[in-house]
């Protein structure tokens, strides 16, 4: 790889950062309105590093859902992270503490980035870089944003409570550029909305995992 | 409580990611999972937006979320950056508050 290249991918990556970067401001203030404290902010996004995970637990959590819940879901959102592995265990390293090192870095961008590169070399660099800058201006971006919460008087007034719908919004945009996801997602929105009243805060959102989940396993076994 | 829901949770997708590098390719490439997993964030996130916007505790209402989300669909559709979908639909909801 030529230092060209290597200049390319740097370059991109840092692009990458920076927009995650200004993402983080985000959820560090939804977070922070939700009631999560400064070191659990800044915990998601150290330990947990996925962004819709992320907004999914401090969303269930700011909308008086309990954490377990939460949890829940955020795990939920994370399974897509698992499929990355197999577009990716050929480019990185398989040996046991570098792939557990890894791992933390499978994220939506960092795949992006890493299987748009060829060859190997070229692709296991583009998932290193983009992985460290998304990770260091993800995490700054968090420790602004929640800073800068934390000094307002009441983040209610400020419409913090229609921001977390909006990021969900945005976070599924990108996903629905065919007719049957868009379907789904409409049917989604619908299936919550009738539950809701009926069960526990957050429930809605794990029965709707559940019918989804059965639908895709339905309709790939035809 | 809280901090044992966001540890669980922290545990729970690091190791969904290692399970991606580590599980053999017949499993995560069988069509089943190949097939339903990336519904699940599509179904989720779309009940986040429903339950978020016209909900409040276990009644439905409709309020000046609703607007700040039709503001945000707005500003998608315009394809403005993240940051933008979301603040222009926090000001949406601070300035109908104000009236």
């Amino acid at each position: 790889m030529d230092s060209t290249t290597r200049r390319g991918i740097v370059r991109d990556a840092l692009g990458i950062g920076i927009a995650t970067g200004a993402y983080a401001l985000s959820f560090g203030a939804i977070s922070t309105a939700a009631g999560l404290s400064l070191l659990q902010t800044c915990a998601l996004s150290v330990l947990m590093f996925t962004g819709a995970s992320q907004f999914a637990l401090v969303g269930v959590v700011g909308a008086g859902g309990s954490v377990w819940a939460g949890a829940a879901t955020a795990a939920l959102l994370g399974s897509r992270n698992a499929l990355y592995g197999v577009r990716l265990s050929s480019v990185l390293d398989r040996a046991g503490w570098k792939r557990a090192a890894a791992a933390h870095f499978v994220i939506d961008e960092t795949t992006a980035m890493a299987i748009a590169r060829e060859p190997v070399p070229e692709s296991r660099f583009a998932f290193w870089a983009t992985g460290a800058a998304v990770f260091t201006l993800w995490n700054l971006g968090t420790l602004v944003g929640a800073l800068a919460t934390h000094a307002l008087p009441d983040p209610k007034v400020l419409g913090f409570d229609a921001a977390p719908p909006a990021a969900f919004l945005a976070l599924l945009a990108p996903r629905l550029r065919a007719r049957e996801p868009l379907a789904i997602a409409l049917g989604a929105g619908v299936v919550a909305l009738v539950c809701l009243p009926f069960v526990p805060a957050g429930v809605p959102l794990l029965i709707v995992a559940v019918l989804v989940a059965i639908f895709g396993i339905v309709r790939s076994g035809r | 409580m809280m901090w044992a829901g966001v540890l669980v949770a922290c545990a729970a997708c690091y190791a969904l990611k290692l399970a991606g590098l580590s599980l053999p390719a017949s499993v995560l490439q069988d069509a089943r999972v190949q097939r339903t997993v990336p519904l699940v964030p599509v179904a989720l996130l779309a009940a986040l937006v429903a339950t978020q916007t016209f909900s409040t505790g276990h009644h439905l209402v409709v309020d000046v979320r609703t607007a700040a989300l039709i503001v945000a669909i707005g500003m998608v559709l315009l394809r403005a950056p993240f940051l933008v979908v979301v603040a222009s639909a926090a000001a949406t909801a601070a300035l109908l508050r104000l009236l």
